[in-house]
């Protein structure tokens, strides 16, 4: 294949990143924006994701389609209400002091990694896509004959890593509706501003901090289910999630969710196309020290305003 | 008895309770000891920025690795003798934990906590892509005949022992000293308050500075001393999990006490060890932590019978 069909399946495998990644990154933005607790524990729910999918799946069997819409409805159902009751048994005893809920997010993260290897098995395990038809992408070249369009040998995707992109498209529209055009949206957003005052205009806070580390968790386990198809449920699988989001919502700036959006698809797509030309591990020292040099010169993030 | 009489006399008691336990334990808990020995310097390096000085890091790994191989690669690569390769490990740690204090530094709270976790991440990752030298995870050994300090083979189980022990020893009343200086009282106070600190006129930066470098080079020299005693470096040293593991000791011996990190490394190296190395425990014991015991083992004890406790 030459340079530039190369290119655009590298691109295309970048967008699929960033994709999931803005699922995944908007899900951890949301609970440090609303509650300002740093989740560690945010890519264990991720893989729980996953391993859900993997579990509910292969119990409903027949057709994966079936399997593939149980999972997208009940994944983030349980991972959510498994979060929620975490903040409320854990997280809400420590008054949400920042370096407290640190260490309690590591101890889950632990507890929840381990406790899917018990459960789930060392192995990783496949999840067949609901559907999934290959097509051929076209090449357009200006030669001595004019403009051309062909078919390049080997340059194709599948419908299913076509429909990651729209779903998580959509996803995150369905968020920022939620978030700017509901009551829930609106009693979040005053909490996130304001929490003294939220709690004085009879706004549930305690409940509200639960619903949204519930609903931040579950973006990360809609994610995995999307992604899952495409990978493996693997119970390490969490710690890649976790290290990106963390720079996506850093570079897009801690608790924008619009700057989260755009940051993950600057890293995802540069992710993808770098990671083909590439080293990884040259490609991953460079983004976490650029994310480290990001933190230290421009803490408000790339696409922040300003210091809260 | 003053306070301070009694603080030597606890230290002192400590040294001498772990010479005794040599002749005393079984071979096999004796050898954990000495592992146990090193991780607590380490610890006890981790304690001096985060129970004294009020510094969250979770990149400790970063200046333990930068000590390990500091050390390791001297003597592996460069062969040169252990004397040197101590100082090795040493000036790396010195160096990579003044570069990483004075950017970190700029940054505070979850910032701080951030960029230190990327910052050993970073290193982590160096290790792996020099793997044609650093051999990667599977990591290097060193060869027995090199691990011999003024003529003393320190790979023999006893003098391994007794090595650690004195390492051990030093680091514990250094920290002792440095605790009730001016300076280490100047620690404490940028943990209490630091805007007061600053108000009183003492250089905060300066002192934030010097406390992330001196944690680093004893966090360092922890390293070093793990590779050359125990003659292996591997890539895993340098991971999240030992940015972790000293923050788990800390917590659970008693932040900002001297002996707390010892105790916490000894509880925990054994729950870790008795549990067939599963990190569940570790994970229910910081979530157990946060929630009934922020103060740790020693913290309880200070807090209930012995007010002095340093």
């Amino acid at each position: 294949m030459e340079f530039g069909p190369h290119l655009m399946l590298a691109a295309l495998e970048g967008a699929i990143t960033a994709a999931i990644l803005a699922l995944t990154a908007v899900g951890l933005s949301l609970t440090f924006g609303v509650m300002r607790v740093v989740n560690v524990a945010h890519g264990e729910f991720f893989m729980l994701g996953a391993v859900a999918a993997w579990f509910i799946s292969t119990t409903i069997g027949g057709h994966p389609a079936w399997g593939f819409i149980a999972a997208v409805v009940l994944a983030p159902l349980i991972i959510g209400l498994l979060a929620a009751s975490a903040d409320w048994l854990v997280l809400k005893r420590l008054d949400y002091d920042p370096e407290r809920t640190i260490v309690a997010t590591i101890g889950l993260l632990y507890i929840i990694q381990q406790g899917a290897l018990i459960g789930f098995g060392p192995n990783a395990q496949p999840v067949e896509p609901p559907f999934s038809h290959r097509i051929a992408l076209p090449w357009f070249e200006w030669t001595e004959a004019g403009f051309e369009m062909y078919y390049p040998w080997g340059l194709s995707t599948n419908s299913y890593k076509l429909f990651i992109i729209f779903a998580a498209a959509m996803l995150l529209l369905g968020l920022w509706l939620i978030m700017t055009r509901t009551k829930v949206g609106l009693v979040m957003r005053a909490t996130q501003q304001d929490r003294d005052m939220a709690t004085a205009f009879g706004i549930p806070v305690e409940r509200i901090y639960a619903l949204t580390f519930g609903l931040g968790a579950a973006l990360a386990a809609l994610g995995a289910v999307l992604i899952v198809p495409v990978q493996q449920a693997y119970y390490l699988m969490g710690h890649d999630p976790l290290l990106l989001s963390f720079i996506v919502v850093i570079i897009g700036g801690l608790g924008s969710l619009r700057g989260t959006v755009l940051a993950a698809l600057l890293i995802g797509m540069s992710d993808g196309i770098i990671s083909v030309f590439f080293s990884p591990t040259l490609a991953k020292i460079i983004a976490t020290l650029l994310v480290a040099m990001v933190l230290v010169f421009r803490p408000q993030g790339l696409f922040g305003k300003g210091v809260h | 008895m003053s306070d301070i009489s009694r603080i030597h006399l606890l230290h002192a008691a400590m040294v001498v309770a772990l010479v005794i336990c040599w002749f005393v334990l079984p071979v096999y808990h004796a050898g954990n000891l000495a592992r146990i020995m090193v991780f607590a310097i380490y610890a006890m390096g981790y304690n001096l920025l985060f129970g004294y000085t009020g510094l969250l890091s979770l990149g400790h790994a970063l200046f333990f690795g930068a000590g390990m191989y500091g050390l390791g690669l001297a003597m592996h690569l460069g062969g040169v003798f252990a004397g040197p390769g101590i100082l090795a490990g040493l000036i790396t740690a010195l160096v990579v934990s003044g570069v990483v204090g004075f950017l970190a530094l700029r940054t505070s709270g979850v910032a701080f906590m951030i960029v230190t976790l990327m910052f050993a991440q970073a290193g982590y990752l160096t290790v792996l892509l020099f793997g044609t030298y650093t051999r990667g995870d599977e990591g290097f050994v060193l060869p027995q005949a090199t691990r011999a300090l003024m003529g003393i083979d320190l790979s023999d189980a006893q003098n391994r022992y007794f090595a650690a022990l004195i390492l051990f020893g030093i680091v514990l009343f250094f920290i002792g000293w440095l605790v009730r200086t001016p300076f280490g009282r100047c620690l404490v106070a940028i943990r209490e308050n630091e805007e007061r600190a600053r108000m009183l006129g003492y250089d905060i930066t300066r002192h934030k500075l010097i406390a992330v470098i001196l944690s680093g080079t004893i966090s360092g020299l922890s390293g070093a001393a793990y590779c050359l005693l125990f003659g292996s470096a591997q890539a895993a040293f340098a991971a999240v999990p030992y940015s972790i593991f000293p923050l788990l000791y800390v917590l659970l011996g008693g932040m900002g006490t001297t002996i707390g990190p010892f105790v916490g490394t000894l509880f925990m190296f054994y729950l870790i060890d008795w549990s067939g190395g599963n990190m569940m425990v570790a994970g229910v014991v910081l979530v157990a932590l946060a929630l009934f015991a922020p103060t740790g083992i020693l913290g309880e004890i200070r807090r209930r019978f012995t007010p002095w406790l340093p």
